[in-house]
């Protein structure tokens, strides 16, 4: 390879090399929460506590202790995110160890509560734990499949781009309407009136539009082009290719918002559950220590 | 006519001979309507002609005016061939016969007359013309006006002034950035061109010209426009047999070189005043005053100062030894190299741009690190440069005469090393955009220039305790080629040997295999390609091409090869460059069986990188992504860390196999910004970042002449309330760039717009904050040389 002169940015950027959260630093965090979970299940099955194990027990307290600290530290992600401040720290490793840890906790508040379940708050506290995790699993797979999908839907375009181009059709479309007779015009005026963001979060989530105006228009506009006897049938042409042009705009920017809403809808699981785990595992400490 | 002035006014026999039938032929001949502007402002007039920045129409009025009130004796149509006799009894032959006896000539024909040709095929087709009088009469046409001059400026704006005309105006400017033109015209040319009245062709030269179109050599390759005239103003030489032939001589044998000329304006050929811009000095209010100043020495006021002499008696008041202005300039010019060839006239105008200091044995002259582009040279005394970061006492000794600080000068990175002064000294500083003046206009100081930095790079990249002397030979082989977008300077299996340094731009290595040009590997500026060959001997194994537009420094193969034969170690450390190299060279060929798709793919995606301007980076931002989830926490962060404002925008930008180039500063070898910022305010960094300091004036020349669109101007949004208090209470916008509605609500609505970009973080502990803040690690930062592994890393997924 060619000398050249030095840069010493190498060295700023230590830590930042071009792996993923969940390879972060040749698996780290993976190595370190499967020695936590190791050393919990062999504690666990050699330390003998009478009558049973349970979460009242010294080790019941050891594992919960470690377990709440988790769950508090775990949380901080939300605020470290948001506060990007000098140092030598990345919010991929923070990330990561967030990940692999936040695993780890299913064998630690399992132990910890050596099985015990029942309806009152302890238990409320564990299955809040568990909506976490689980919606945090669906995170990591959204996370680890869904970004490439997105980045070959959108090719070249950002969003602004793709509504931009949606508009831009639009207005020819409004053009190409006036020429036509009352009935069709209707129709197409509906796919005008037709906000792309509409639909249930379903919709969105699934990618189906059953009742969309546009694509009835253009089966009925496609329909009627197809009689070239009709005085306007090169209106209809014209109208019926920007119709399809739109269908397929409409369903670029669809695929683009069911993608974005795949890779955040867990967001609103995993956040506002944790506020709620953290509510109850306030519950579930006052109560153990109030009736000790 | 300033100088006929005078003589009217002294009641001096005068005669003022015009080869025309008007005065001021030179501003006659300026296109209608054309706004006069009277620079250098710092100067007072001296003349009894008035002169103020106007309209064409108006001043040639005043002085038509002024010259019949005063009794200035004219005769028109009078061209004078030939000029003989000596002091007291001169004789001027006219084109009609006539004979003109006189004391004193004053020679004040300026150069207009002479212009530069066009050189390249097709430019002695008769719609290549030298002249525009009336850009209004031109409608309908493609024009392609060449030279970026304050004439060629001026051309293009007025052909493109009216839209009615629907000209299609182009300009070409051989180099990145405008400095042989006013600022104010670079100004409006840069504004017509954002309006779409303009097409600017920046880093470009003529190729050739056909019948109806113009071929140009642009940085991106050829580029053939329509073309229905070409306008050529390439500035203008002095008329140099005329002047000859009346026994005056020249500065150098140059041709632009200039008459050489006593403080008096008197010539080599006694008796004949030589003022304007044949003198060297273009601008009307020098001329005026000249002619004013050359009058009275005539009229023997001796002890006439020029109208600048307080500015520069300022300059020199600090200075010890008490000397008068003549005998500073005079010490300045003849003990400074690159000064040498200057006229006493040019001398004076550098001198006004400059600064002169003195400076104490042992007084820092500037610091590793601090920034600043101006040149340095030694007047008296001597320098020592600080090569090392860590130890101060390696150094090396810069002479009486001699230059430093030429590499902040042209590549604009921060300063390199730290210079001392070895003695008490006096030195010389020339701003940036005098200094880039110099080197345009005087051609003998563009090739000092030239010879010192080829010496001074070619010391730094080969290290190995060589000194000046061991190079000599070979700094006198270099020769500078510019390459084009695309072309190659060694072919596979050519017999050549000689080695070439990159000194602008960058060059991508390819070898053919199966018919397909395969990437192997990136060379940015400072590198060194070639040694292979002359090591070894035999044929080139690889094509070097330029990915950019490039300027190689060609290193004679026998005189290195003699170099290599008394410098073992120098040998040895190119053996271990080369090392590296044919290894990758020995992988292609073990992988020349199983190539296939892989390849292609390592190679396109390699091309793909170079033609998003990674080849001229030194560091770009890259989203892998199969990894960006589009949280845009890059972007917020970046505004968290600068003030409130995103310096990227991640989703727009090109992408390539899941590999994204969001708009975001590359940090390129020579930025584009740079080329044209009036405060100077846009320097690279320690770390290699591009950055903007306070003294931008918002003025949005980088904004435009950023290729990939990654300045924004923008004003400084508000502080925003703490983050705590957002996450608890709600107040506040929140992390990242402030919506412009809360900062219109709670901005300061007067504050001004600056130009924003990248600065790397610079001065932020940990890096860069888009790459930290990335919660998946899809933010990378690479130099191109890290090419390799990141695409080698996407074809392995």
């Amino acid at each position: 390879m060619a000398s050249q002169l030095s840069g010493n940015s190498k060295k700023r950027l230590g830590g930042t090399s071009h792996v993923s959260f969940l390879k972060h630093a040749d698996y780290r965090w993976l190595k370190i929460s499967a020695a936590l979970s190791a050393l919990a299940l062999f504690s666990y099955a050699l330390i003998d506590v009478e009558p049973r194990h349970s979460g009242s027990s010294w080790y019941g307290y050891t594992l919960g202790t470690i377990g709440a600290g988790l769950i508090l530290w775990l949380a901080l992600l939300g605020y470290k995110k948001r506060s990007i401040k000098p140092g030598q720290w990345t919010l991929k490793s923070w990330v990561s160890a967030h990940v692999w840890l936040g695993l780890s906790l299913i064998i630690v508040a399992t132990l910890h509560c050596a099985f015990q379940f029942g309806w009152n708050v302890h238990t409320l506290a564990y299955v809040l734990m568990m909506i976490v995790i689980v919606s945090g699993i669906y995170g990591i797979c959204a996370y680890t499949i869904l970004p490439k999908h997105l980045s070959a839907n959108r090719g070249d375009m950002t969003q602004a781009e793709m509504l931009d181009n949606l508009r831009s059709i639009d207005r020819q479309l409004h053009d190409a309407t006036q020429p036509l007779g009352m009935e069709l015009a209707t129709l197409i005026g509906e796919s005008l009136s037709n906000d792309p963001f509409q639909g249930s979060i379903l919709a969105r989530l699934t990618n189906s539009y059953p009742d969309c105006p546009t694509h009835a228009a253009f089966v009925t506009v496609s329909a009627a082009a197809k009689d070239r006897s009709v005085d306007n049938a090169d209106d209809l042409v014209r109208a019926s290719q920007i119709l399809s042009r739109k269908v397929a705009a409409l369903s670029n920017i669809r695929r683009h918002l069911q993608l974005k809403a795949q890779l955040e809808i867990w967001l609103y699981f995993h956040v506002p559950v944790t506020f709620a785990l953290i509510a109850a595992l306030t519950a579930h400490v006052v109560s153990v220590f109030f009736y000790w | 006519m300033s100088a006929a002035a005078r003589a009217a006014q002294l009641g001096m026999a005068h005669i003022l001979l015009e080869k025309t039938d008007h005065l001021s032929d030179t501003i006659f001949r300026y296109q209608k309507g054309k706004h006069v502007m009277a620079t250098p402002s710092q100067l007072v007039l001296r003349s009894d002609m008035d002169f103020d920045a106007g309209k064409r129409e108006k001043i040639l009025q005043t002085w038509n005016d002024q010259a019949a009130s005063q009794n200035v004796l004219v005769r028109y149509r009078s061209e004078v061939t030939a000029i003989t006799g000596g002091p007291g009894k001169f004789e001027l032959k006219l084109a009609d016969g006539d004979t003109i006896n006189a004391e004193a000539v004053i020679l004040a024909i300026g150069t207009q007359g002479n212009p530069n040709l066009m050189r390249c095929p097709g430019g002695d087709l008769p719609h290549v013309e030298y002249q525009l009088d009336d850009p209004t009469a031109i409608l309908d046409e493609h024009i392609t006006v060449v030279g970026a001059g304050d004439a060629g400026i001026e051309n293009a704006l007025g052909l493109a002034a009216d839209p009615e005309q629907r000209n299609v105006v182009s300009i070409v400017n051989r180099s990145a950035d405008f400095s042989r033109a006013k600022d104010a015209n670079v100004k409006a040319l840069t504004a017509a061109a954002e309006e779409g009245r303009v097409t600017i062709f920046t880093e470009t030269s003529t190729n050739r010209i056909e019948a109806d179109h113009i071929v140009l050599d642009t940085r991106d390759g050829e580029l053939r426009i329509p073309c229905n005239r070409i306008i050529a103003r390439m500035g203008s030489a002095p008329p140099r047999g005329f002047v000859e032939s009346c026994g005056i001589e020249f500065s150098s044998k140059d041709r632009e070189a200039f008459p050489i000329l006593s403080p008096v304006f008197e010539s080599t050929a006694a008796g004949i005043f030589v003022i304007g811009a044949l003198a060297g000095y273009p601008l009307i209010k020098h001329c005026m005053n000249q002619g004013y100043d050359v009058v009275e020495f005539i009229n023997g006021n001796v002890d006439l100062k020029p109208a600048d002499e307080p500015i520069l008696e300022a300059k020199f008041r600090t200075l010890p030894g008490k000397r008068s202005v003549d005998e500073w300039l005079d010490l300045l010019r003849t003990q400074i190299d690159i000064l040498r060839e200057l006229t006493p006239l040019q001398m004076r105008e550098f001198t006004l741009d400059s600064d002169v200091s003195f400076v104490r044995k042992g007084d820092v002259v500037f610091e590793r690190g601090a920034p600043g582009s101006s040149l340095f040279n030694v007047a008296q005394g001597s320098v020592h440069v600080q090569v090392s970061p860590t130890d101060s006492s390696i150094i090396v000794p810069i002479g009486t005469g001699a230059m430093f600080g030429e590499v902040g000068l042209i590549s604009g990175r921060k300063r390199g090393a730290t210079v001392v002064a070895a003695e008490d000294s006096i030195l010389m500083e020339i701003p940036r955009t005098g200094a880039l003046k110099l080197i345009a206009t005087v051609p003998t100081v563009k090739r000092a220039v030239t010879r010192v930095s080829i010496e001074r790079q070619l010391l730094q990249l080969f290290k190995a305790g060589l000194s000046p002397a061991d190079i000599a030979d070979v700094v006198e082989s270099a020769e500078t080629i510019s390459v084009r977008a695309g072309d190659a300077i060694i072919s596979e299996g050519d017999e050549s040997y000689d080695i070439y340094v990159i000194r602008v731009g960058s060059m991508v290595v390819e070898r053919t295999i199966g018919g397909k040009a395969v990437f192997l590997s990136y060379l940015p500026a400072g590198s060194y390609v070639g040694e292979m060959a002359l090591i070894e001997g035999g044929r080139r194994t690889a094509t070097v091409r330029a990915a950019v537009k490039s300027e190689v420094i060609k290193l004679n193969g026998d005189a290195f090869r003699g170099l290599l034969e008394r410098n073992p170690a120098l040998l040895d450390r190119l053996k271990v460059d080369m090392a590296t190299r044919k290894d990758v060279n020995a992988h292609i060929e073990t992988m020349k069986s199983t190539f296939s798709d892989v390849s292609d793919m390592y190679s396109s995606v390699a091309s793909f990188l170079v033609e998003n301007g990674i080849g001229e980076a030194t560091d770009v931002l890259l989203i892998d992504e199969k990894l960006c989830v589009g949280c845009d926490n890059c972007e917020k962060a970046c505004a968290d860390s600068h003030d409130g404002l995103s310096r990227l925008d991640r989703e727009a930008g090109k992408t390539y196999a899941h590999l994204h180039v969001p708009t975001s500063c590359r940090h390129c070898e020579h930025p584009h910004c740079m080329a044209d910022c009036p405060p100077n305010a846009i320097h690279r960094g320690i770390d290699g970042e591009v950055f903007i300091d306070d003294t931008c004036i918002g003025c949005g020349n980088c904004q435009r002449g950023c290729p990939y669109g990654v300045i924004r101007m923008d004003k400084v949004p508000p502080k925003k309330p703490p983050l705590l208090n957002w996450l608890l209470f709600g107040t506040g916008p929140g992390p990242g760039e402030p919506s412009a509605k809360w900062s219109k609500k709670h901005g300061n609505p007067e504050a001004p717009k600056k130009a924003i970009k990248c600065d790397m973080c610079s001065g932020l502990e940990g890096g860069p904050s888009c790459v930290r803040a990335c919660p998946t690690g899809a933010a990378i930062r690479i130099s191109p040389e890290q090419f390799l592994s990141v695409s080698q890393m996407q074809k392995g997924d």
